[in-house]
Parts: C-alpha cells; structure tokens; sequence
C-alpha cells in the first residue's frame, strides 16, 4: 500500500474546498459568495449526515434537529446573554452533541426503518417544543440586534467573516469524516452496518460505537447552525426544523455515495447546482422537491451506491484512491 | 478446564430449549456437539457466547463466570464463535472482515498490526489470494472459511464452530477437518457442531449429545457410536419392531 494514494482522496476534497472558497474571493462577487456559502454549508451537513448514514448504516430522516437545536442554543448566547460567536457556536456544537448521546441511549434500540420513524418524531416533538418555549421565542423565534455585527467591523464584514468560517468548518468535517473512516473506530462502524449481530459477536461494543457516530454526527450540524443563524439575523422554528431540509441531505448523501469520504461532498455540490437551476426555472420552480423525490427514487432503484461508490465498484483498481 | 457449563437452561415462552445441561471442557480438546434438527445446539452456542442470556444455570469461560456477559465482551475475552448461516460483511473487502476480529475480538490490536494477522489468517485458511475482493462475492466454502478466519484472527482461546462442515463437498471437507485439527494444534480448544457423522466422529476427542434441549449422552466418538439413546434420537427406538411383535403374540 503506497502512502501517497491513501491521502489522495483527502487531497483532492480538501483542494475541492479550497477552490470554492476562493472562487467568490477572486471574483469578488457577493453574489457568488453566498452561493458558495451554502454549497460548503451542505458538504458539510451532508458529510456529517453521512458519518451516521452512510458508516454506520443507520438512516436519520431529522438530522435537522440537530441543525435547528444547536443553531436555537448558540443564537440565544449571542442574543440573550451576549455572547461572541466562537464560544456561541461552541455551544451549539456542544448541546447538539449531548441532545444526539441522549437520544442515542433511547433510540438507537431502534433499527431500520423504525430508527428512521423515531428520528422524524423527535425532529417535530423538537419543534413543537421550541415553538412553546418562551426563552427561544416561541413561535416567532429571536432576532439579532445588528449591533451585534459591530464586533465583527460591521455586518458587511461579519457576512464575510461568516464564509471564512464556514469554509473552515467544512474543511474540518471532512477531516474528520476522512479520519473516522480510516479509524479502527470507523472500521467498527462499517461492520455495524453490514450486520450489527455479526459485529457484535465480533467484539464490537455496538450500543456505544453507535451512540458515538450519532453523536459525532450530530456536533457539526449544530455549529453549523449558530454561524447560518448568525449570518441570517434571525432564527425561527419552521425553517430551523424543516423536515424536507433534512430528507434533501439524505439525497445528497446518498446521491454521491453513501459511506465515501468524496461521496458527500459530490452528491452536495451536484443537488446544489441543480436545486439553483429548478428554483430559477419556470416550469420547475414550484415542483422542485418531486424532482428531488423523483432523484432519490431513481438512485436507490438504479445506483443504490450512488456515484463515488457506483465508480468504485465498477473500477476496483481506484478503490484505495477514492475513499 | 477452559468451559464449565452447568445445569444451563434457555426457554422461550413456552418452549424449553435447553434444559439442565452440563458438560465442561478441557484446554486443547476438540468437543463434538450433536444432535437431531431442533435438540438446541446453536441455542447452546447462543447462550455461551452471551449473545441470549440463559434463564437458568451458570457458563464458567476460562475461570471466569461469564452467565449473561454480553457477546462483545465475551469475544474481547476470548471466545470466537462462526455462524451456521455464514454472516460476510459484504460490502467490506474480505481483509476488512478478518481485520474486525482482529481489531475487536480478543486482545484488540492496532489497524496496522490487524491487516498483518488477518493477512496470516487468510493464507492459512488457503484464501489470503482474495483479500482484496468483497466478501460478497465469495462462493459458499470460501464464506465458511472467511467466517473461520474471523473467528480466528482474534487469536481466541475457545473457538465454537457451527457447521462449517455443511454444504461443502467431500474434498472440501476433509480439508476442513483438517484445518480444525490444525486449529486445535495451536492451542485452541473447539466446540464444533455437526451434522457430517464421519468427519465428527474423525476430529473430536469427545462427544456430547443433545435431544429436545436435555444431554442424553457423553463419551469418547466409540461409545457414542454405539449409545442406544443416541441411535434411537436419530432414527427412533431401535427395538420397536421387537416389540412390536412381542405385543402381537
């Protein structure tokens, strides 16, 4: 095994990263800049996402839960309690993370399809909550005083200072999702979805390499939150725990190649672009979500391996490259 | 005495499928388990591995009592067990299947280390040419060696072996049997269940034998060979045409 071929998938994401962060740099284009924005910012949930779907075998329908939970968490220390941004997305990544361990011990019992029910009932008992929960707001959700951007040189300068970050951060998920994978953890993992009984019977602790994964899964969404609501403004419950969000992460994941570093990220970029161009279209804008529908149908029929994986079982040779 | 099973009993619901069995075995013996379809055998296997807790009775592993230790933690004690119906991971390559015993099971060694001895498990087991390949795509006496070769690279102390005999033609077969007497020449003792008469009665040192959940005999292949209980389990009471016709005069 040669060295250089077991980081080149890692090089070639991470080089991927680099070239759409400095895309709207060179341009200068704030337009560009936000779409970017939002393509790093499904990467990363998507690979997030993918560290539970497509490692461990288990399919989270809500992961947006911990997307809008952290987000609400790290949104109220900057607002309420006048937080800066880095501790507040620290939060939101903290208390994302022990909401997943918590519900891991509960639900991760679970497997199959009634895993992926509870997790669509946690994701709307989340919001039920927090549109009764006075200190979030309630069903109006908190805005942020613009002043609070003074600390960043003005808002012109947070929006920018936003994607940085974001840029930061999604190359911090694919590190991780690329360390995970390589892991003896990771090979846990991969051996829980296969067959969790065989795992089992093999040494592997499966309740906790399971609880782990959901919660490693679920710390990114969360600060990934707080830095989207931050750069919005305002945070309210519809949108922070809009199921289809979450349902439309499934089809990225699965789309590029579940339980592929580079899958992830393929998958993200490629809705992405196509989302872009159905909600611009006359006749699509309105039906956008049945192509999407339409799109995780035909993967799971036809590609259940989804692109990356579809290639790696069709060239053997590039499966140490493609990771 | 690395195994002592004593009065173990399993039910389910209503249904008693192991009842008061006790047996032991010594370091380095190969124990035959046989029995009709149904006597319990995998659910014995089942029991002592933890994956099912017993209702009654106690499982001593290596001078430890293991009743009701979950199936990881007896596999990170070392106890490896193979499944009747094969279980590959196969979507995984057939070293990555090996690797998880290694990394898991018995002393959990580092990655690095695991690709070596799955590597080692795999030539010697006569597939090390196909680690590369996904264990799915292996033909059925190639999955019964991957599943034996998992079992084995976490260098166990006790290895349960639930027919790896079955559906492998007579050439395979006795090169299976000899693989197990290999096996057990490295120190490992083995429960193997087993429908192949002739290569059980070749390879064990001892024989148990279950119907309908109870042991109802035990002893060297001879004498099991020869036990009227076992002869009419198998093939029903041998004397009933006697008395058959005796009832008839």
């Amino acid at each position: 095994m040669k060295k250089w071929q077991n980081y080149f998938g890692l090089g070639v994401a991470l080089l991927a990263i680099l070239g759409i962060t400095l895309w709207p740099t060179i341009t200068g284009n704030a337009y560009n800049r936000e779409v970017a924005f939002n393509i790093l910012r499904v990467i990363a949930l998507a690979s997030s996402l993918n560290i539970l779907l497509g490692y461990t075998g288990y399919v989270s329908f809500g992961h947006i839960v911990f997307y809008g939970f952290g987000g609400y968490v790290g949104f109220f220390f900057i607002t309420a309690v006048g937080w800066s941004l880095w501790p507040a997305m620290l939060a939101g990544g903290i208390s994302a993370g022990l909401l997943a361990y918590l519900l891991g011990k509960a639900v991760l019992r679970l497997r199959g399809a009634y895993f992926a029910l509870a997790t669509i009932g946690v994701n709307e008992a989340m919001r039920a909550f927090i549109n009764n929960f006075e200190p979030f707001g309630g069903p109006v959700g908190m805005t942020m005083n613009f002043s609070v951007y003074q600390d960043y040189g003005g808002p012109l300068e947070a929006l920018s200072m936003a994607f940085y970050v974001m840029a930061g951060i999604t190359a911090l998920v694919i590190i991780t999702s690329y360390l995970v994978r390589s892991s003896k953890f990771g090979l846990g993992l991969l051996a829980i979805r296969e067959d969790e009984d065989a795992a089992e019977v093999m040494g592997v602790i499966a309740p906790n390499a399971k609880t782990w994964a959901y919660v490693l899964s679920a710390i990114f969404p969360g600060i990934i939150g707080v830095l989207f609501f931050f750069k919005q403004g305002n945070v309210e419950p519809q949108p922070a725990f809009l199921l289809h969000t979450s349902i439309e992460w499934l089809v990225m994941v699965m789309l590029g190649g579940q339980g592929t570093v580079l899958g992830p990220m393929l998958g993200a970029f490629g809705y992405q672009q196509m989302r872009g161009y159905l909600l611009t279209n006359d006749f699509f804008k309105n039906i956008q979500l049945s192509v999407s529908g339409g799109l995780l149908l035909v993967v799971v029929l036809f590609v259940p391996a989804g692109v990356i994986g579809w290639i790696r079982q069709r060239f053997p040779r590039l499966r140490r490259i493609l990771q | 005495m690395i195994l002592d099973v004593k009065n173990l009993s399993k039910r389910f619901g209503g249904l008693e499928a192991l009842s008061d069995v006790t047996f032991e075995l010594q370091e380095s013996e190969i124990l035959g388990l046989i029995g009709p379809n149904g006597a319990g055998k995998t659910t014995m296997f089942n029991c002592i591995n933890g994956v099912y807790g017993p209702t009654g009775g106690t499982v001593t592993f290596n001078g430890e009592n293991t009743t009701n230790l979950k199936t990881y933690f007896m596999a990170r004690k070392g106890l490896a067990r193979t499944h009747q119906i094969v279980k590959p991971l196969n979507e995984l390559s057939v070293l990555d299947n090996v690797m998880i015993g290694a990394c898991f099971g018995g002393e959990g060694v580092t990655l690095k280390k695991a690709a070596v001895i799955a590597q080692e498990v795999l030539d010697f087991l006569r597939i090390g040419d196909r680690s590369d390949q996904l264990a799915g795509s292996l033909n059925v006496g190639q999955k019964k060696r991957l599943e034996i070769a998992r079992a084995l690279a976490s260098r166990p102390k006790l290895l349960l072996l639930d027919e790896v005999l079955a559906g492998l033609n007579p050439s395979e077969i006795s090169e299976m049997v000899n693989t197990v007497k290999e096996i057990r020449d490295q120190g490992v003792s083995i429960i193997m269940i087993e429908h192949v008469m002739h290569a059980i009665m070749n390879v064990s040192d001892r024989i148990i034998v279950l119907d309908y959940g109870r042991l109802i005999a035990e002893g060297s292949p001879q004498e099991i060979a020869n036990n009227e209980s076992v002869i009419e389990a198998y093939l029903g009471d041998p004397k009933l045409a006697e008395k058959l016709m005796q009832t008839m005069d």
